[in-house]
């Protein structure tokens, strides 16, 4: 089922939390919400699920209006960020929920409450209760909550941002494999490019209540709208007029036309990577990031004088 | 709301029905001032000494540890659990004319005192309590390792950090003492101008038919007890501005 | 050294006062009871007159405390979870009947119910009694033990957040639904606590009845007010029975609250 966010806007007395936003999620596509903390895109979420209103615009679901459907009608799944795991129900308890308060019979919710342990893979920890389990279980168990009955738009609000760095990556890649079984319309909040970048089909980059830009990752790369997009989607920096990425720039021992003159003042090796760090004339950083091979055969020295090219720059007219 | 409000609203049309004059009158009878001062000496005088007996008996709660902790903790909570007449019952046995122990404060200033520290005594320990808790030892710890005495440490580091609780705890318990009446009605007699608290005063009003007069005198002990929850709520306020 | 005797000073100081101020009293009233057996207390407590005392006195207890408790937890509710105008006063009237001596409780609705009363002559006419009878002492009890429920709830409502409410939302929860199933049973001990409490002080309860029941002997005589006619009769041991029984009570709800207290916020 689509998703379409039509000319949103959103205050919190005199906080502006979205402004004139609109965004579309194809049916089964895997939307990531990018932005930095206070951007406004828990709040698109949350308005999306029914769990906040708009102050102006409107939420269509497969097409249909939804704006006036309470949430409990929308038929969406959320997951929240601090997992709001029903405390005193068991891990199997939770996961019926949304089923025993649709008053289905008991047989079935029985079987789809197994079907769901099964594969987010708390088999064993069905009649745990949540304070027994660790954070990345009760967030596998949050989302087999929100999956129980059958929503036909999943929602994930921060959901591995309360979890460490090597679970977040594990439950990471085990949501993208979800989704291609599932194959559920999914939005899913995020401030973590790489977190954006690897899982999504589609990424909105929000900021200061404002959508800058919505694309596939590729095209937010390589096309950036903005010059916050691009310096939030990947690294950039500023070299004379332009933005431009550490990898797309040239290192020159003669001076050539659009070259800048700089001094190599640090040189770190990262693996397959090596960091070349230069000082322009004016004292400006400069980090240019190269293959271990384009470093070895050029054979960079601290203190030689280079002329640095950016390959692909970029001039935005506003600044951000 | 109108639970609470109908019947006071009723209280203070009672209490002006007649004009001011009869309500000046009524508050300011000899009898009714000389309660009225008794009523808050004694209530004062409790506060202070809940203040300081309070405050030892949550730090003995929450730092010590004895045998029988747990049972202590749990009879904190007797005046709020036992029936007020049956607080001043109990008191009369033990420091009354019948006093196994030959104590006798029964029809006395003293045994109000008692009688109003027993009520109160579970406020100060009970919102004091909370917060030593949630005190960490470790800057008590700290303020040792540097040098300070315990009773440096305590006026420096503990007080300054429990004092709102206190100060709500003693408002609490001057707001219950200035209305207590159960536990005063037997053991202190109820002496007129000697042992008669205000609330004891304005039973007698209403017992002699002087609805009027009992009504002019309940208004000002609710205008005490009001101030005194307002008084609450500031010191609430400024209590958690720091957290903000 | 020094730091272990202060320690042992502040203790024996701390246990020395609540000897003196809780234990003894209640010690001796027990003595003084059972000192002749435990006959002559059995036969107090068995005449006609005080068995018909701590009937009313369950029988306004067994109304005020569901009344209380619904009341407290949708006062809580609203506190915690609504935003509307003259919030701030519904939080400092709720917490006026602390404050409030019960004398002045009872006045105020003596003033109210009484035949000269605002309601008086409109519930007289009809043949309504309320003053000097069961209605207004049950109001009075209501009054004064109307905070306990809520005051439990509020923090604990506060704390767990409505994180889980609004995922019982998402999941389809009507309101009523996530009420039984998801905030009720999240708050349930707070509820338990406040319930005993409002227990104990509808039980306890004196000065505001004292006002508005007549006093009339087996009539509206409650258990507490039994105590102090008993007093007043020179029937000493009678009003020792009496608190005994009162007594165990109040004991029972200590051990109640010690039992559950540990629970809270863990629910």
């Amino acid at each position: 089922m689509s998703i379409l966010v039509r000319n949103v806007s959103k205050r919190f007395g005199d906080f502006v939390a979205l402004d004139d936003v609109s965004l579309d999620a194809e049916s089964g596509a895997l939307t990531a919400l990018l932005g930095p903390s206070g951007s406004g895109k828990s709040t698109l979420l949350r308005i999306i699920a029914g769990l906040e209103t708009a102050d102006e615009g409107a939420i269509l679901l497969g097409g249909k209006d939804a704006t006036a459907v309470a949430p409990q009608k929308r038929n969406v799944g959320f997951v929240f960020q601090h997992y709001a795991a029903f405390k005193h129900m068991t891990v199997r308890d939770n996961i019926a929920f949304g089923l025993k308060v649709r008053k289905r019979p008991k047989a079935e919710i029985a079987e789809r409450v197994d079907e769901l342990l099964n594969l987010v893979q708390l088999q064993n920890f069905g009649h745990r209760y949540p304070a027994q389990l660790s954070g990345g279980q009760r967030q596998r168990m949050g989302l087999a909550r929100a999956l129980a009955p059958e929503p036909q738009v999943l929602l994930l609000d921060e959901p591995f941002g309360a979890l460490d760095a090597r679970v977040r990556s594990e439950l990471r890649e085990w949501l993208r494999r979800l989704h291609d079984v599932v194959h559920v319309t999914t939005v899913f909040v995020t401030h973590d490019q790489d977190e954006a970048m690897e899982i999504s089909d589609q990424i909105a980059v929000i900021n200061h209540g404002r959508l800058e830009q919505a694309g596939s990752p590729r095209e937010l790369y390589d096309n950036p709208a903005s010059e916050f997009v691009m310096t939030f989607v990947g690294d950039a920096q500023p070299l004379g007029e332009a933005l431009v990425r550490p990898h797309d720039i040239d290192l020159l021992t003669e001076p050539v036309d659009g070259a800048v003159e700089a001094m190599i003042v640090r040189v770190t090796l990262l693996g397959r990577d090596a960091k070349v760090e230069l000082h322009d004339a004016s004292g400006a950083e400069l980090v240019v990031l190269m293959t271990r091979d384009r470093f070895d055969d050029a054979g960079y020295w601290r203190g030689q004088t280079v002329w640095a090219l950016p390959q692909r720059e970029r001039v935005f007219a506003e600044t951000a | 709301m109108v639970m609470v409000g109908l019947p006071l609203a009723a209280l203070m049309w009672e209490a002006t029905s007649e004009g001011t004059q009869s309500f000046r009158d009524a508050v300011s009878s000899p009898e009714a001032v000389a309660a009225l001062k008794l009523t808050l000496g004694a209530s004062l005088a409790v506060a202070v000494l809940n203040a300081v007996l309070g405050t030892i008996t949550a730090w003995v709660l929450v730092r010590d540890d004895f045998r029988g902790k747990t049972v202590v903790n749990a009879i904190i909570d007797l005046p709020f659990a036992l029936p007020t007449i049956v607080a001043g019952l109990t008191l009369l046995a033990l420091y009354g004319p019948t006093s196994p122990v030959g104590i006798d404060v029964a029809f006395s200033r003293t045994s109000i005192v008692l009688a109003l520290m027993f009520v109160t005594l579970p406020f100060v320990v009970r919102t004091v309590q909370p917060v030593l808790q949630e005190l960490d030892p470790e800057l008590e710890e700290a303020a040792h390792s540097l040098g300070a005495s315990t009773w440096t440490t305590f006026r420096r580091i503990v007080l300054p950090n429990i004092l709102p609780g206190i100060l709500s705890g003693v408002a609490l318990a001057f707001a219950k003492a200035v209305g207590e009446f159960g536990s005063l009605v037997i053991i202190t007699g109820n002496i007129p101008f000697e042992t008669e608290v205000s609330s004891v005063h304005i039973y007698g009003r209403i017992e002699s038919g002087d609805s009027a007069g009992a009504a002019a005198v309940a208004v000002v002990l609710l205008a005490i007890s009001f101030a005194t929850l307002v008084s609450i709520g500031v010191i609430r306020h400024f209590a958690t501005r720091h957290d903000r | 050294m020094k730091r272990l005797l202060s320690r042992l000073g502040l203790r024996t100081l701390a246990l020395a006062y609540l000897a003196l101020i809780l234990v003894g009293p209640l010690a001796v009233v027990f003595w003084r009871t059972f000192e002749d057996g435990f006959g002559p207390a059995w036969d107090a407590l068995t005449t006609p007159e005080t068995l018909n005392a701590f009937k009313l006195t369950l029988i306004i207890t067994a109304i005020a405390v569901p009344v209380n408790t619904v009341f407290g937890i949708v006062c809580a509710l609203a506190i915690v979870r609504r935003r509307f105008r003259g919030k701030g006063l519904l939080n400092a009237f709720i917490d006026l009947p602390l404050a409030l001596s019960p004398v002045v409780v009872g006045l105020a609705l003596f003033l109210l119910y009484g035949r000269d009363g605002w309601f008086g002559s409109w519930l007289d006419d009809r043949g309504i009694e309320v003053l000097f009878a069961l209605p207004a002492m049950v109001i009075a009890t209501i009054f004064v033990s109307l905070p306990f429920v809520a005051r439990e709830v509020v923090p604990t409502l506060r704390e767990i957040g409505d994180d889980q409410e609004q995922a019982a939302r998402t999941l389809g929860a009507s309101g009523w639904q996530t009420f039984w199933r998801i905030t009720l049973p999240s708050i349930r001990w707070a509820v338990i606590y406040g319930v005993i409490l409002t227990t104990a002080r509808c039980l306890g309860e004196y000065g505001a009845v004292a006002v508005v029941s007549g006093r009339l002997q087996g009539e509206t005589e409650t258990a507490t007010l039994r105590v102090q006619e008993r007093y007043e009769a020179f029937d000493l041991a009678g009003a020792y029975a009496i608190s005994i029984v009162l007594a165990l009570i109040a004991i029972l709800v200590l051990v109640a609250m010690t039992v559950i207290r540990p629970k809270e916020g863990t629910a």
